[in-house]
């Protein structure tokens, strides 16, 4: 099926004795964007890192229909993959635009001629990064640090974005703005995994929905399917409905 | 003391200061990439020094060999990793290219410097082809040095990293004093030319010292502020996991480094051989006063670094005139004030985020 970007199968990972995935799938095709949501230590993190191959993991994992077993991280960014961590990890002392700039390092390598040519689209995207070309990542608000992460990670023009709490303290309107962009990303051709506590905004934006509870995938459909389903509206929607009114 | 000696002093202090100030940069370079603290950045100044020597003496310079030996380590160390990884992968798909690519770099390339070495009369050839010839031998040692005994310790704690780097720093002295015996030795100047300023004289040769460490770092500064490889390797150092997710490889960083340091230091070996008479252990002295200097840079700041070592140059002469026996005692005490002051400006700088 050459439409299946990634395709993971049975993934288990641990920390040590203690496993904390016990055998996830997941499938993610050309330019769905796909939402993993569960409470606090289900193991969402653990899932994308394991993926992404900072930690390691048991199982298979198929990336555009390659196994990638036995490759780091290093040789999974070449491939198209991009972790936007949940600590963001930016280059604090260096400017934003550097930043960026580096974010393009695997199409350098690649010898590809125009390596940054994202730049503009990412200025489009993110506005407020263009006002702070210049100033030390490390000063920027968390929203903007967010808006850069993303931003650097899309330099690389990757085939698949994994997005650990994009919203993860962020105030709501920047939150609603975060989700906003996501949804925009679709027309770049991108396809999106991503990782969210704020189940109710994951799954307005996304196509495709599992629900991860401590190690286990307990539920998985279309995400307005899932959006409707008694029991997430009940463990993961209720609250925040009764918030809303 | 008057106003003649002083200027001497001085001219010897920023001479000497200059050599340590490129070995201190090499030092916070290598620390900030890889958090090795690479106590032996002097033994490449000491085989820098000695290769030339050798080639101008019309010897063959045992360091190729050494390049040989390093290279085939290195070579197997490889071919060890990718049967491991045809164990996990099962197929040879990219691992054939690899091994290509490091048979290569690990053994063609050092086999064709050792020819050059072992064939052309470098005796009477022009300084600036023996440089070369000494840099083509010494430079590729670092990445080499990298490969085979920091590279599989990446994720290894910073003391774990020094006490390796003790190790390479013996077993390289103890290699030195095997390919190149007890004796001293001293290269021609590059020039016996004098320039007279006033009462002032400044020879030739601290003149081209201080000029080329000053290009070296201007080198250095456009590559780190204007490449982008420049800018991975800074990216690397500021934040290793971030680096890694935008595929820049740790161990790629560390090898580049290597480069770099390996080549700051042989150029410095390069330079100072014509003032100074070096031994197979002079190295580990001048590394020192140069990691003095980055001690006083924090390991982190390029700028302080330099100037620190420059300071440490000329503290170095001053005391050399008034009490000679206590110079290095001098020298080395500095570290405890500079720590001591260090400790109480800095605050909590190893707090991320």
């Amino acid at each position: 099926m050459p439409d299946l970007v990634l395709d993971v199968h049975d993934l288990h990972v641990g920390y040590g004795k203690v496993e904390a995935l016990h055998g996830a799938s997941i499938q993610i095709r050309s330019g769905q964007i796909v939402t993993v949501i569960g409470p606090n230590g289900a193991g969402k993190s653990t899932m994308l890192n394991a993926i992404m191959g900072c930690l390691p993991g048991r199982g298979e994992v198929r990336f555009l229909g390659q196994s990638l077993a036995g490759l780091d991280v290093e040789q999974r960014v070449a491939r198209g993959m991009s972790l936007v961590p949940e600590t963001r990890e930016l280059f604090n002392s260096m400017s934003v635009a550097d930043n960026l700039l580096l974010g393009s390092y695997r199409r350098y390598r690649a010898r590809e001629p125009r390596h940054d040519d994202q730049m503009d689209y990412v200025f489009q995207l993110f506005p407020r990064l263009m006002e702070r070309y210049k100033q030390e990542a490390g000063t920027l608000s968390g929203g903007e640090r967010q808006m850069l992460a993303v931003g650097r990670a899309l330099m690389a023009k990757p085939t698949l974005l994994m997005l650990d709490e994009p919203s993860l303290g962020l105030a709501p309107l920047i939150v609603k703005d975060i989700f906003r962009i996501i949804d925009r990303l679709r027309e770049t051709g991108v396809s999106t995994l991503l990782i969210e506590q704020n189940a109710r905004a994951a799954l307005d934006v996304a196509d495709y929905g599992y629900v991860l509870e401590t190690g286990d995938m307990v539920l998985e459909g279309q995400a307005s399917d899932l959006a409707k389903n008694p029991k997430v509206i009940e463990t993961y929607l209720g609250l925040a409905k009764k918030h809303n009114d | 003391m008057d106003f003649s000696i002083a200027a001497i002093l001085a001219q010897d202090g920023v001479s000497t200061g200059a050599i340590y100030a490129l070995l201190a940069l090499a030092t916070v370079l290598l620390f900030s990439v890889t958090r090795i603290i690479f106590l032996p950045q002097g033994e490449f100044v000491a085989f820098g020094a000695l290769t030339m020597a050798a080639m101008q003496s019309g010897k063959f310079a045992g360091t190729a060999n050494l390049l040989l030996v390093f290279g085939m380590v290195a070579f197997l160390m490889e071919l060890y990793d990718a049967v491991k990884q045809f164990r996990v992968v099962g197929h040879t798909a990219g691992l054939s290219k690899t091994l290509l690519i490091a048979a290569g770099k690990y053994l063609i390339f050092p086999l064709v410097v050792f020819a050059v070495a072992k064939t052309v009369p470098t005796a009477h050839m022009p300084m600036l082809v023996q440089a070369a010839l000494t840099l083509a031998i010494v430079v590729p040692m670092g990445p080499l040095i990298y490969r085979v005994a920091f590279q599989s310790l990446a994720e290894a704690s910073v003391l774990v990293l020094l006490i390796v780097s003790v190790g390479v720093h013996f077993a390289l002295v103890g290699i030195g004093l095997v390919i190149f015996g007890a004796e001293g030795s001293r290269t021609t100047p590059f020039s016996d030319a004098s320039y007279q300023f006033g009462t002032v004289t400044v020879t030739g040769q601290s003149a081209a010292i201080v000029g080329v460490s000053i290009l070296l770092i201007g080198i250095l500064y456009v590559f780190f502020e204007r490449t982008l490889v420049g800018k991975a390797l800074r990216a690397t150092a500021v934040n290793r996991l971030g680096a890694r997710l935008m595929g820049i490889g740790t161990a790629q960083a560390g090898r580049l480094a290597f480069t770099l340091a390996a080549g700051m230091g042989a150029l410095s070996g390069i330079l100072i051989a014509p003032i100074t008479t070096v031994y197979y252990d002079t190295g580990f002295l001048i590394g020192l006063k140069g990691f003095v200097g980055a001690i006083i840079g924090g390991l982190a700041s390029y700028p302080v670094a330099a100037v620190g070592a420059l300071l440490v140059g000329l503290l170095e002469s001053y005391s050399s005139f008034w009490a000679s026996g206590f110079k290095e005692v001098i020298v080395f005490t500095l570290v405890i004030p500079v720590l001591l002051w260090r400790s109480f400006s800095s605050g909590h700088q190893d707090e991320e985020e």
